[in-house]
């Protein structure tokens, strides 16, 4: 229901229309119009009104922080979606991008930062992050992430495990990352519901939740489901009964979704509505297309026969993560218009991992697959240019040709567009959430850090003033209070 | 410092043996000498026989040697990696193809990498061919705290790649070895304690008896070197308060030499492990408070330990020891965006570890008399876009084939499905 509401301002909204006629479409969206009482929607029927469930019942309360007008003068920047432009402006106002182009003219009052010798980039989004739900300091209490006591749990929602005093956030932020996105772990065949987050300090997740982002739903393939059900004596044990599992359940889930279906195109309200079913409202969510699957796996010939079930099933994947083989196959992903979220270098940890190859991102993106970066891990989310630059000189080095303009896109735009939220961020164009990143030095250098880190054009990071700079309340105290 | 002796003895009639009667040359580039000499530019380095002969600016190049032109790029020592498992891990998660530790074993100082070391290990060609020549190879614990002796290998490969064995003592005083020596660090420094005494009294405590307090007789035997400094021994610690605790066991215990690896939270005692003149291994990355142990990590720390003196070398236990030690000039350049001089950063990636483990006289350098180990890289090898061009072992010219590059190679062009099986 609370997919509109007072939280959201500005001029820039009815770029969200579309996504609110997706969820009123399919029935996810509350019954009684626009009414902001949410009442009664998740369950019983009366006065006359067909049961319908509230899509958003934990709904955002982000509201960006305060910002000025701020001008980045003479930088380079590359705008994310393919541009490099040298002595560039970049101005941010009310928290979005209102210009971009050379010679911009201040306006008044506006902050002056001078670019010169910078680089200018959309703020970093990762599309792959276990941040809050597998925190810092890692102890046994905080380990939030996987629902380890059956294989299919797409009733969880990753948010409901996000610690949003995890320090890991703060040390993102320092490495430009201004949108992530938290899944559950890989223990499971359906690990539950994913969240995307702003990357601001908040007491609660849902002052973090990127407002109208959809949800999305991890899966995982291979050897993890398989290793930690079947080494308890419990299907699945191996990659057939992966395969055996989903099947199982998008089968329940069409299902589901014809038997509400028929109760709402009957329109009897005095009929008995169906039993609702959390793990079911989610797949039925993404057999509707709302919901995006994001799914770990590492072969070639396992993302194949996944690609073979979304057509089974009548679904879309929206990215393979992880990926370590998706260079075997970037013509499949391309044709069936499927995202790789990869690693720079990651491999040998396991058999599915040991074909992991340098250059897999640049070749799935030469085989015209959207390639992207991702981190999975909370060092590395805090230098993901970095790992652009590696996947990128890999690329080079065989041949493929590829602009360091395209590679801000693995970094950007790529996982702005595999999380559904492109409109609203991923590149400097204008109208979009001024998140930007104004780094020391060529983004690709070792040498580079994020000197600026704007998140709707509020400045949250700057590296020279150490009270700008978040500090979580776990490490107040301690001896890494406020240290990068 | 016997053992170093011995060590350069060894090395000498292993590399003669190693490299046939032949000299190379490597011509036109910025060369890191890691000497006096800093760094020169538009230089060259001439070796013979394996051994560099002479490294600089005005070098005489024999006519008709094998040249390799470095084209304007740099030209460094290789990267010695002072901390990884190479060669003795293939699949991270399948315990059949890893020998770094033994949770079944009963032995613990006995245990000796260079029995299980390949030197055919198929994540060292990938190492290689990104500037690694030499590598320390580690044993991880499983049992107690003691997790048996490392070696030093170099990357080339060769079955004698092999090149100093039973090098150092591994143990861990971390958490994790507080948890394998049964639940506590108390408990951790009372299994060294008495192993220790074990050892001292050897082998007189086990005329009678075969068990000692700790260890038993053979492993007593293997510990023997270590208590006496003849090899140092390893200690894995994290938290301050164990490394001050590390560094009053070494105060009572003059005769063993002693070297701190992860010492996440070691800025904090850095002049205390400076003026003990212990070195520190640790990973520049490490910058959050992952576990208790390592409240303190941050990313200056690198600079820090530097601008205390501490004796400094670089590791990737963020990334992992066996596959991805590659990774280690990305982490060497990470010092460098965080206060650390470039100079400092480059050592701790190659003569610094050398020296630590007492080869520095022998590896790490461009200079007469060192190995002729040496890489030509297409820019500053700190920087994540540079990568080795040539990489020379011994005076060597290595190959720069990997399992992964021939990947990359089979699927860089797109060719009809059943064709992919016949490119190679």
């Amino acid at each position: 229901m609370a997919i509109h509401g007072s939280r959201n301002k500005g001029a820039l909204w009815p770029l969200m229309a579309g996504a609110l006629a997706g969820l009123a479409a399919l029935g996810l969206a509350a019954c009684n119009g626009d009414t902001s009482d949410s009442e009664g929607s998740n369950g019983g029927s009366g006065d006359g009104e067909l049961v319908r469930f509230n899509p958003d019942p934990y709904p955002s309360t982000y509201t960006p922080f305060p910002s000025e007008v701020v001008l980045i003068q003479g930088a380079t920047v590359f705008d994310g979606i393919g541009g490099e432009f040298e002595n560039y402006d970049v101005l941010m106002q009310d928290g979005r991008i209102a210009g971009i182009g050379e010679g911009l003219e201040a306006p008044e009052g506006a902050t002056l930062i001078d670019g010169r010798g910078r680089y200018v980039t959309p703020g970093v989004i990762d599309i792959h992050s276990h941040l809050g739900v597998y925190p810092s300091p890692g102890v046994s209490a905080h380990q939030d992430g996987n629902e380890i006591t059956a294989p299919v749990t797409a009733e969880v929602w990753a948010e409901h495990g996000v610690w949003p005093q995890d320090p890991g956030f703060d040390a993102a932020l320092a490495g430009g990352v201004t949108t992530l996105h938290v899944l559950p772990g890989s223990a499971n065949l359906f690990g539950g519901r994913g969240i995307t987050l702003r990357n601001v300090p908040s007491r609660t997740v849902q002052g973090m939740k990127f407002p109208d982002a959809p949800y999305t739903l991890k899966m995982a393939c291979g050897e993890n489901p398989k290793r930690v059900y079947g080494s308890q004596g419990r299907a699945p044990g191996s990659r057939m009964g992966n395969m055996a599992g989903y099947r199982e359940a998008w089968q329940r889930a069409v299902e589901y979704r014809r038997s509400w279906q028929r109760y709402w195109d009957a329109g009897d309200a005095e009929a008995t509505p169906p039993t609702r079913n959390l793990e079911l409202d989610t797949l039925m969510g993404v057999l509707e297309g709302e919901i995006l699957v994001q799914m770990h796996c590492y072969r070639a010939d396992e993302m194949a026969q996944v690609l073979d079930m979304a057509d089974e099933f009548g679904y879309q994947v929206t990215t393979f993560h992880h990926a370590v083989e998706a260079y075997k196959i970037g013509d499949l992903l391309a044709e069936e218009d499927v995202c790789a979220a990869v690693w720079a270098d990651w491999g040998g940890f396991k058999m599915e991992a040991y074909d992991s190859i340098n250059e897999n991102l640049a070749l799935v993106h030469a085989a015209g697959a959207c390639a992207m970066i991702h981190s999975d891990d909370q060092l590395g989310i805090q230098r993901l240019n970095q790992e652009v630059a590696k996947a990128l000189a890999a690329g080079r080095r065989l041949g493929i040709e590829v602009t360091d303009g395209e590679a801000v896109a693995w970094f950007t735009s790529n996982p702005a567009r595999g999380l559904g939220i492109f409109d609203e961020t991923g590149s400097i164009e204008e109208g979009k959430r001024a998140d930007i990143v104004l780094w020391s030095a060529h983004p690709f250098s070792t040498y580079a850090v994020a000197d600026h880190v704007y998140i709707d054009g509020a400045l949250m990071f700057d590296r020279e003033d150490p009270e700008r700079r978040t500090v979580r309340d776990f490490t107040l105290g301690q001896p890494g209070e406020g240290v990068l | 410092m016997l053992k170093s002796i011995i060590s350069a003895a060894a090395l000498a009639a292993m590399s003669l043996g190693a490299a046939s009667a032949q000299t190379i040359a490597v011509t036109n580039g910025r060369i890191v000498t890691n000497s006096d000499a800093g760094i020169v530019e538009n230089g060259s380095v001439l070796i013979q026989d394996g051994v560099i002969v002479a490294a600089g600016a005005n070098v005489t190049i024999p006519a008709g040697v094998e040249t390799i032109d470095a084209n304007g790029g740099w030209i460094t020592p290789g990267i010695f990696h002072p901390h990884t498992q190479l060669g003795l891990i293939e699949v991270g998660l399948e315990s059949s193809t890893s020998d770094v530790s033994a949770p079944g074993a009963s032995f613990t100082a006995a245990i000796d990498v260079a029995d299980g070391f390949n030197p055919a290990g198929g994540h060292i060609p990938d190492s290689r061919r990104r500037g690694i020549t030499r590598f320390a190879v580690f044993p991880s614990t499983a049992r107690g705290v003691i997790g048996g002796r490392g070696a030093l290998a170099n990357s080339s490969g060769r079955p004698d790649s092999l090149f100093d064995d039973r090098t150092f003592l591994y143990v861990d005083l971390s958490q994790s070895g507080a948890s394998t020596a049964g639940g506590s660090r108390n408990a951790a420094w009372a299994y060294l304690r008495a192993a220790f005494e074990d050892a001292r009294f050897y082998p007189g405590r086990f005329m009678s008896h075969h068990e000692g307090d700790a260890i038993n007789r053979f492993d007593a035997a293997s510990l023997v070197s270590a208590v006496r400094g003849e090899i140092p021994i390893v200690l894995q610690v994290e938290r301050a308060s164990d490394i001050r605790r590390a560094l009053r066991f070494a105060q009572q215990h003059p005769s063993a030499r002693f070297i701190l690896v992860g010492a996440a939270e070691a800025w904090m005692v850095a002049d205390e492990i400076a003026a003990a003149g212990i070195p520190v291994i640790m990973d520049p990355l490490r910058n959050l408070p992952a576990s208790f142990d390592v409240l303190a990590a941050r990313l200056d720390a690198p600079a820090r330990l530097h601008a205390a003196g501490v004796q400094t070398a670089y590791t990737t236990i963020s990334a992992d020891l066996y596959f991805n030690p590659r990774l280690i000039t990305q982490h060497a350049g990470n010092a460098v965006a965080n206060g650390a001089s470039w100079d400092d950063a480059f050592r701790a990636i190659t003569l610094t570890p050398a020296e630590i483990y007492g080869v520095g006289d022998r590896y790490g350098a461009l200079a007469e008399g060192y190995a002729g180990d040496v890489v030509v890289w297409d820019g500053d090898p700190l920087e994540v876009m540079s990568a080795p061009v040539a990489v020379v072992i011994d005076g060597e010219n290595q190959s720069m084939s990997s399992r992964q590059s021939r990947l990359a190679e089979r699927y860089a062009e797109r060719v009809p499905d059943g064709q992919y099986g016949y490119r190679h």
